[in-house]
C-alpha cells in the first residue's frame, strides 16, 4: 500500500515545503499538502507533519490559535489512534498547546531569536522517530526560535524523564529550557514534538544530513508496512 | 457585559521579559524594584446571559495556557 503523508499549513507556516521535501526525500513519494481550513483528513494517513513557522502571526501564544483550528481535531484523533505525527519548531508549540504533549513552550530565556545549528544528545532511541540514532549520540541540528525555552513542573518533568519520553537535549541549553529539553514524545511514543528543524539537515548542501535518520527510521518502517 | 480577563505567569515559573524590564527600570536609575512580572489583559464584551462557566471554560480552552498561567476573571460592568 501506498505511503501517505500529509503536512499541514497554517496561515504563517513557512516550513512546510522544506517538511515535505524532507519527507519525499526518504519515502519517494510527495505528502499531501493539506491547508488548515480543510478540517477533513484521509482517513488512511500514515504520517502528519506539523510544519514550523509563526501560525497566526503567534496571536495570543506561539501554537494557540492553529491548536484550536478544526483541522486540528482531525489530527488529534489520528494521533490517538496511533498515527505518527511530528511536529517541528512552531509544531512543537501546537503540539503542546493542543494537549497533545505536556508542557509548554515560553519566550527564550535570552530574550533573542536564536538561529543556529546546535548539538543534541539523543536520549531515546528506542522510538519510531528516533531509532534511525543511538542512545547518546550527539546530532548537529539548526534551531530558528523565539519561543523554544521548554516548560513543565517538577513532576510532569519526572514522569516524562521516567518514561524515556524526553527524545533530545541540548547539549548547551540555547533557550533556558528546563533540563535542557529539545524534544519530547507523548506516552505512547507515536507523537514527537522538537523545537530543533531536523529537515534542514537532509542534505549535504544543507551544512549536515543528521535530521536525514529521523525521516528514514519513522518514514521507512511505514512505507515497507 | 464588559470582562476583563487578567493572564499572570504562575509564580515559579521564570519570565524573562519580566527580567528584562526589571533590567530596564534598574538603567533608568528606579530604585528599590524588587520584581517584575509580565502579564496580558485581554477585554471581552459579552452578552449579559454568558455564564460564568462558559467564561471559565474560554480562559481554559484558548485565554491562558493553564501549563505556565493564571487568570482571573473580573466582571466590570
Amino acid at each position: 500500500m501506498a505511503f501517505r503523508a500529509a503536512v499541514i499549513t497554517f496561515p504563517g507556516s513557512n516550513c512546510d515545503r522544506d517538511m515535505a521535501v524532507a519527507i519525499e526525500r526518504v519515502s519517494g513519494i510527495a505528502p499531501m499538502r493539506v491547508w488548515h481550513g480543510d478540517a477533513h483528513l484521509p482517513e488512511d494517513l500514515d504520517f502528519i507533519a506539523l510544519p514550523g513557522g509563526f501560525s497566526y502571526g503567534d496571536y495570543l501564544r506561539s501554537g494557540a490559535m492553529a491548536a484550536n483550528s478544526p483541522i486540528m481535531r482531525s489530527v488529534a484523533r489520528r494521533a490517538e489512534r496511533g498515527v505518527p505525527v511530528l511536529g517541528v519548531c512552531n509544531g512543537f508549540q501546537v503540539l503542546t498547546e493542543a494537549g497533545l504533549l505536556p508542557g509548554a513552550l515560553m519566550r527564550n530565556a535570552s530574550q533573542n531569536f536564536i538561529c543556529r545549528t546546535v548539538d543534541l544528545t539523543v536520549e531515546n532511541s528506542q522510538s519510531l522517530f528516533t531509532g534511525g540514532y543511538d542512545s547518546g549520540q550527539t546530532i548537529r541540528i539548526p534551531v530558528a526560535h523565539h519561543d523554544g525555552n521548554y516548560f513543565a513542573d517538577d513532576d510532569t518533568l519526572d514522569r516524562i524523564e521516567g518514561e524515556g519520553r524526553v527524545a533530545f537535549r541540548y547539549v548547551e541549553n540555547c533557550n533556558g529550557s528546563r533540563r535542557g529539553i529539545a524534544g519530547v514524545l507523548n506516552s505512547a511514543g507515536n507523537v514527537l514534538g522538537m523545537m530543533p528543524h531536523p529537515e534542514r539537515a537532509v542534505d549535504p548542501a544543507h551544512g549536515g544530513t543528521d535530521g536525514l535518520a529521523l525521516f528514514e527510521n519513522a518514514v521507512k518502517s511505514l512505507v515497507e508496512a | 457585559m464588559k470582562i476583563r480577563v487578567h493572564v499572570s505567569l504562575k509564580p515559579g515559573v521564570l519570565d524573562p521579559q519580566g527580567r528584562a524590564v526589571h533590567h530596564a527600570l534598574e538603567g533608568l536609575g528606579f530604585e528599590g524594584v524588587e520584581d517584575v512580572r509580565v502579564g496580558r489583559l485581554i477585554e471581552l464584551e459579552v452578552a449579559d446571559s454568558t455564564s460564568d462557566d462558559a467564561l471559565t471554560e474560554m480562559c481554559d480552552k484558548l485565554l491562558a495556557n493553564t501549563v505556565i498561567e493564571n487568570y482571573r476573571i473580573e466582571k466590570v460592568a
